[in-house]
């Protein structure tokens, strides 16, 4: 069974995006960055569901693309109104939750 | 114990209020229309409720408890939700549900400013709860909670709704009631531990053995609760609050005020005071008696000396709800029979009279007298509407006020047992000038403001007579005032057997007759003959046994 | 027993007219002028059933009278009733049996149904139909029909001719209610009523001033006699229930309790006050002294209504209660027992005050005015002397000669004098002009007068005769001085009214006229008003001078004239004395009650003696003459009144009417009205607005006190400092909170690194 090969590059996509959202300077970047991170936890579903022969896990794959792409549609509106209030796509210009 | 939906049915009479309140308060503040409608729906459905009761009473035995539910609440202090309407309260609860309904129906075009309908209607299904509520309590502290929240939504709408003087108003209204409740709670409070069998149940305290207390304490509990309601009624000298809290009041609020929050005091003392201190009561009537008479003239007399006919009509309570407590101090079956109906026909009179006066002012735009002046010729129906009210409240037999005032003297003639009989045939001929009194304040007021020609500043201007939604809020009121007049029994019947319970506690004994050995006298063979007679009158008795369902 | 429809079912009686107030009040726009028709029929019919009333209660006492229920058992009840000049009268009344009234029962027809109850007591409301009632129902109904078929032509084009119909309807019905009540209380609601009613009438025109202020003063004042028709009704119920044990309004048991309790000593002062109380009531509906003074500003109504409240409603319901509830103030003041009592002394006096005002009056329904007065007086007087059927048939004929003298006036105003009744600056020498109105004027007057043959000679004269019968000789001069004052005063009205030269005629009335006449308001707006706009002239008269009236307001003066002669008759001692005709002495078999001596006083009727009508006939005599020579043929001068101080000091005092109305209207209703209102008032704003202030004062000095010391430093101290702490604490954790996403990104996956680095070591 290929179980690591997935989990290995499930790992690698993680971080990735645990990179993106973390360093990027503009918060389009950071949204693809998480959108990377759901992936990577979408083939360890796939992946441990085929490995224990159990549908479970693609069904909540689909759930999660099904999520991501809602996600995405509202992340991106707010990026689009952060963007015209601020004029800046910059996430550390966002720091009116500063107490 | 009742079952079924008669279990319900008083719950809901109180409590359906509640749940028009909370509709009102999820619509937007400007959708003006649908929160008019909800809340006219509601006290409608109220209305219904507590004409269910009206028709399902057993008007066989008025003195028993109906629709009685009972309830464990709060167990520490051992006080139950225990409520039922007996004959006293069945009229009283029906008058406080209709005058609501009528009160939302003037609102529908006469709003007060600042013109805020939501928080408005709010407030008076509030204070129908509390009214509808402090007349079916048959436990103190539940009797107390309601007797309190009708304080809150009067306040506001005083001081939000009210007048140029509104605050002083408000807060005055306020701080009287609150101070005098504050007293009746300590009163309620003694009772409970004074008899020893540590219960706030009305029908149990009444029934108690309240020989454990002494008779001073007794004096003082009464007195506690004395405050308390006399504050309500008002008596003299605890009305000063009255005439600022009527002339600043909204409209409607004057309405309620006069029809229902006063008859609270009254209510209190017939329901709590009297029955469960029988002996205290007995001490205190002479001075209940005395203060009811200074409040009759003395109540006249401010009359005669205003010149704002709203103020005149406020004055006026104070001097009728003087003729109610005499019949209580009397502590008769009559004179308190005749309380009861006077607490009714005052209502629905100067409510009446403040709902005119509500008119003239949105018309006017003035409530001086001296401005006023040839009403029936610019707005015929309104001016006759007026001077019907007038010669109602003044005391025209025919018309409900009579009936209230008429017994009420007739009883301190001989009052109960043991109450000086020499004092209260005093009161009795200084009530009869309170009459003349009456008739002359009514009367000028009517002269300045109907009679005569309009003054010259109104001259050109188009008046506006009474419109659709005043008829619809008013007719009902003025049928009403007629038909109690010319068939009073219907409310006697009601009260009678209740209030002979209650004055059980006042033995009266009477003279033996001068014809005691003579022969039965001569006077016509066919004189006990029933039959017909002649002034439309005929059905009273047919009446009331319609309505008694 | 015999059952008589009409008797049984007079409840009817007072219905039709009511129902016909309801029908103009409603509809009455719909009708237009045919709202009086209305009026008239109601009326009409209650007037045919009252005549049935009458048929039927005269074949009801004829029966009685012959078909045995004879009085048996009188015999021992005057042994009982052993008092003072009760032995004397029962002597009497067993001898008079003779002539045949007091010997029979013929009892009242009584129906009543329950009203309602009031702690077991059941209060009836029903009627009770007997001779008195009979007669003031034939009385009522008569002169009403008449008014209101006057008031047809009278009021033609007024300004609210269907109101001013629906109110004398329900005047009507009132009244009537009135009379067949059965019990006290019902009497006091229909008494209430016609008050209403006549407030309702007299300021028919509201608009003016004068009018409205007529209307306050005659509701208030019979208001003020009203407490005591409050307290006397209340304590009629403890009459009862001092002498059955249960109380009772019911007027039959009222009457026999009266009776029953006289011999009780314990029970007189209830009596006395219930009198006492009921007879202020009666001083103030039927304008007695010193509670008349309303009734002359009464005249601001129309005409038809003075007629009205003087001759039949109004005025005659406090005689009504007199003879109503005789018992009490038989038994109450002592009246058997001669001497001076209350109610004749009362009477005596009106009699002789109003006839006194009635010399310095120029309107000339202001003389009426003051006439009905004196000859109320009279009748309350004959009360207090014991001569009820006189008292009671003085009502009757009076009711016929004073409606002819107020409708005659009305007719003068009306077409001869522009709708003024000002006698010296309007009238005279009108004899000339209106025959008709002239020729039933002075039958009038001759009545009123008391010219041997007419109704009032036999009134009066039977009044005077049983006064000095009963031994209260004092009253029966006063009686006598009073008709010589009537006749004195009729003369002068007369004479300025019908003789001399015409005076009226002068354009401009307005100055001239007295509140009465001054209807001058929207004259413009209605042509055809003639009706009461004094600058209006007539429309079928355009010169405006004096003419005749037509048929409706006539008619009823022809009737009222041949009532004013012959409705005498029926009590004529004098002609029964030279004919023996049973008719002249018919009316004390038909009115006077006859339920025994348990349930009223034995009536006495003296036999006759030529010195009375004689002593009468003089009294006129001397009225007229001197009339004659002082205002006619002005035999003491023009003047005479400026010339001689005592006798222009005494004109003063009664053009001032006695000062009565400055002491009521300015002393006592401005008294109570101004500084007396105004001071409890102020002590409201002040003395007891007061206590709160300070209370409210005292409050907050004792709170600014305990918040600005004790809370502000000392218990705001604990919780301010544990604010502080709160606050540090705060400051320290908000120094975590960046704002920046990035970093918050980061300290999410170090925890979760961390949790899952736990996780993993303890697995």
């Amino acid at each position: 069974m290929m179980l690591n090969q997935f989990l290995l590059l499930s790992a690698f996509l993680f971080g990735t995006g645990i990179y993106g959202v973390i360093t990027r300077k503009h918060t389009v970047l950071v949204l693809a960055s998480i959108e990377l991170m759901l992936v990577a936890v979408n083939i360890n579903l796939v992946a441990f569901g085929a490995t224990l022969n159990n549908a479970v896990g693609q069904v909540f794959a689909l759930f999660v693309l099904a999520i991501a792409a809602a996600e995405v549609g509202v992340g991106l509106a707010i990026v689009l109104l952060i963007y015209r209030n601020l004029r800046s796509a910059n996430p550390d210009d966002v720091n009116v939750l500063k107490g | 114990m009742a079952t079924g939906f008669d279990a319900w049915v008083l719950t809901l009479t109180t409590f359906t209020p509640i749940v028009g309140l909370a509709l009102v308060l999820l619509i937007p503040k400007v959708e003006e229309e649908l929160i008019k409608i909800v809340t006219l729906a509601t006290t409608v459905l109220t209305l219904g409720f507590a004409l269910y009761v009206l028709y399902y009473f057993d008007y066989d035995h008025t003195a028993k408890l109906q629709f009685e539910v009972k309830k464990t609440w709060i167990e520490v202090i051992n006080s139950n939700y225990h409520i039922g309407v007996d004959g006293i309260s069945l009229p009283m609860l029906v008058l406080s549900a209709f005058v609501t309904v009528l009160c939302v129906i003037y609102s529908w075009n006469h709003f007060p400013e600042p013109h805020n309908v939501k928080a408005f209607l709010a407030l008076i299904l509030l204070l129908e709860v509390g009214m509808n509520g402090t007349f079916i309590a048959q436990d103190l502290i539940l009797f107390f909670i309601f007797f309190e929240i009708v304080l809150l939504p009067m306040y506001f709408m005083i001081g939000v709704w009210g007048g140029p003087n509104r605050e002083y108003a408000s807060i005055k209204f306020f701080l009287f009631t609150l101070f005098g409740s504050a007293l009746m709670l300590l009163a309620f409070l003694a009772i409970y531990f004074k008899t020893g069998i540590n219960t706030f149940d009305i029908p149990d305290l009444i029934a108690a053995d309240k020989s454990r207390i002494t008779h001073g304490v007794q004096l003082i509990i009464f007195g506690g609760m004395f405050l308390g309601f006399a504050i309500k009624v008002p008596m003299f000298p605890f009305h000063t609050w009255l005439p600022d809290a009527h002339t600043e009041a909204p409209t409607v609020g004057s309405v309620l005020l006069a029809a229902i929050l006063l008859k609270l005091g009254t209510y209190g003392f017939i329901r709590i005071a009297l029955p469960i201190l029988p002996e205290a009561a007995k001490s205190w009537a002479p001075w209940i008696g005395l203060l009811a008479v200074i409040g009759i003239i003395y109540g006249a007399l401010g009359c005669l000396a205003q010149t704002d006919m709203k103020r005149l009509i406020a004055f006026s309570s104070v001097a009728h709800m003087g003729y109610v407590m005499l019949g209580i101090s009397s502590l008769t079956a009559f004179g308190i029979n005749a309380a009861v109906f006077g607490m009714v026909a005052h209502g629905l009179i100067t409510g009446m009279l403040f709902f005119i006066a509500g008119s003239v002012q949105h018309t006017f735009h003035t409530r001086e007298m001296s401005r006023l002046g040839g009403l029936l010729t610019q707005a015929p129906k309104m001016g006759w509407i007026l001077g019907f009210c007038s010669m109602a409240s003044l005391g025209l037999p025919g018309l409900a006020g009579f009936w209230g005032e008429f017994p009420a003297i007739l009883s301190v003639f001989q009052p109960a047992d043991g109450l000086n009989v020499a004092v209260f045939r005093t009161y009795m001929v200084i009530a009869a000038i309170g009459t003349v009194l009456a008739a002359g304040y009514l009367l000028w007021m009517l002269q300045k403001v109907a009679f005569g020609t309009p003054k010259d500043e109104w001259k050109d201007h188009h008046i506006h007579d009474v419109g659709t939604a005043e008829w619809i809020a008013w007719l009902p009121m003025l049928v009403l005032i007629l038909v109690l007049g010319v068939v009073p029994g219907l409310m006697f019947k009601t009260t009678d057997d209740a209030v002979k319970t209650i004055v059980k506690a006042f033995p009266s004994t009477q003279t033996a007759p001068v014809k005691s050995h003579e022969p039965q006298a001569e006077h016509g063979d066919d004189a006990g003959t029933e039959h017909s007679e002649g002034d439309g009158t005929d059905h009273a008795p047919a009446e009331s046994e319609h309505s008694g369902g | 027993m015999k059952h008589y429809w009409f008797l049984d079912n007079a409840w009817l009686i007072p219905l039709i007219p009511a129902i016909s107030y309801f029908v103009i009040l409603l509809f009455g726009k719909r009708f237009g002028e045919r709202a009086a028709w209305i009026g008239l029929a109601s009326i009409g019919s209650a007037w045919v059933l009252a005549c049935g009333t009458v048929v039927q209660w005269i074949s009801h006492v004829n029966a009685s009278e012959h078909g045995g229920e004879p009085g048996g058992e009188h015999g021992a009840v005057e042994t009982i009733r052993a008092f003072g000049r009760s032995i004397k009268l029962a002597a009497e009344g067993a001898s008079a049996g003779g002539e045949g009234h007091a010997s029979f029962v013929a009892n009242p027809i009584i129906h009543s149904t329950t009203w309602f109850q009031n702690n077991g007591f059941k209060l009836d409301v029903g009627i009770h139909i007997d001779g008195l009632a009979v007669m003031m129902l034939f009385v009522v109904t008569t002169i009403s029909l008449l008014v209101h078929f006057y008031s047809t032509e009278y009021l033609k084009g007024d300004r609210r001719f269907n109101h001013y119909f629906a109110a004398l309807s329900l005047f009507s019905a009132s009244m009537l209610f009135l009379v067949v009540a059965s019990n006290t209380l019902q009497l006091l609601v229909g008494w209430e009523l016609v008050g209403l009613c006549s407030f309702m009438l007299i300021g028919h025109w509201w608009e003016e001033k004068p009018n409205s202020n007529a209307a306050l003063k005659a509701f208030l004042t019979t208001r003020t006699g009203d407490i005591g028709l409050l307290a006397g009704v209340i304590m009629t119920f403890f009459v009862v229930q001092r002498y059955t044990g249960t109380g009772s309004f019911d007027i039959t048991q009222v009457n026999q309790a009266a009776i029953g309790l006289s011999l009780d000593g314990n029970s007189k002062s209830l009596l006395f006050w219930c009198a006492a109380a009921l007879l202020l009531a009666i001083i103030g509906k039927s304008g007695q002294f010193p509670l008349h003074t309303w009734l002359p500003d009464a005249m601001a109504g129309p005409t038809p209504v003075s007629a009205l409240i003087h001759a039949a409603t109004m005025v005659v319901a406090g005689v009504y209660l007199g003879a109503r509830v005789y018992p009490i103030f038989h038994e109450g003041l002592n009246i058997g027992d001669g001497g001076i009592n209350l109610m004749a002394a009362v009477g005596g006096a009106t009699l002789l005050v109003g006839a006194g005002l009635a010399f310095v009056q120029n309107d000339i329904k202001k003389v009426l005015a003051y006439s009905t007065i004196s000859q109320l007086g009279y009748m309350v007087m004959g009360l207090g002397v014991g001569a009820w059927s006189a008292a009671i048939f003085h009502l009757f004929t009076h009711a016929f000669f004073k409606a002819n003298l107020f409708l005659g006036a009305g007719s003068v105003s009306h077409s001869g004098a522009h709708h003024s009744f000002d006698m010296k600056n309007d009238m005279g020498g009108l004899r000339k002009f209106m025959p008709k109105t002239f020729a039933t004027f002075m039958i009038g007057t001759a009545a009123l007068i008391g010219v041997p043959l007419t109704a009032g000679f036999f009134s009066k004269d039977e009044i005077l005769a049983t006064a000095s019968a009963n031994e209260y000789t004092f009253f029966k001069y006063v009686g006598l001085l009073g008709a010589v004052m009537t006749a004195a005063y009729m003369t002068r009205c007369v004479y300025l009214t019908f003789f001399g030269e015409y005076r009226g005629g002068h354009a401009d009335h307005g100055d001239a006229h007295d509140s009465h006449a001054a209807h001058t308001a929207d004259g413009d707006d209605h042509g055809h008003d003639h009706g009461h706009a004094a600058s209006n002239d007539h429309g079928h008269d355009a010169n405006g001078g004096p003419h005749e009236s037509n048929f409706p307001i006539l008619g009823p003066l022809y009737f009222l004239s041949f009532m004013s002669i012959f409705a005498g008759w029926i009590f004529a001692p004098m002609l029964h004395h030279i004919f023996h005709w049973e008719i002249f002495e018919k009316f004390p078999l038909w009115v006077d009650p006859h339920v025994g001596s348990r349930g009223f006083p034995i009536l006495e009727h003296p036999e006759f003696a030529w010195i009375d009508p004689i002593l009468a006939t003089a009294a006129g005599v001397v009225g007229v003459t001197l009339a004659y020579l002082f205002y006619w043929r002005k035999a003491y001068g023009q003047n005479i009144t400026e010339r001689n101080g005592a006798l222009g000091a005494g004109k003063k005092l009664l053009v001032n009417k006695y000062y009565l109305d400055v002491l009521y209207t300015d002393v006592i209703v401005g008294a109570t009205k101004g500084p007396i209102a105004q001071a409890a008032y102020w002590v409201n704003q002040n003395v007891i607005d007061n206590v709160l202030r300070y209370t409210g004062k005292g409050a907050a000095g004792a709170a600014k006190f305990v918040y600005k010391y004790i809370d502000q430093k000392g218990v705001d101290g604990i919780y301010n400092g544990s604010a502080a702490g709160t606050s540090a604490l705060g400051g320290l954790s908000s120094k975590l909170q960046t704002g920046r996403l990035q970093y918050y990104a980061l300290l999410v996956l170090f925890l979760l690194s961390a949790v899952a680095f736990a996780v993993v070591i303890t697995n």
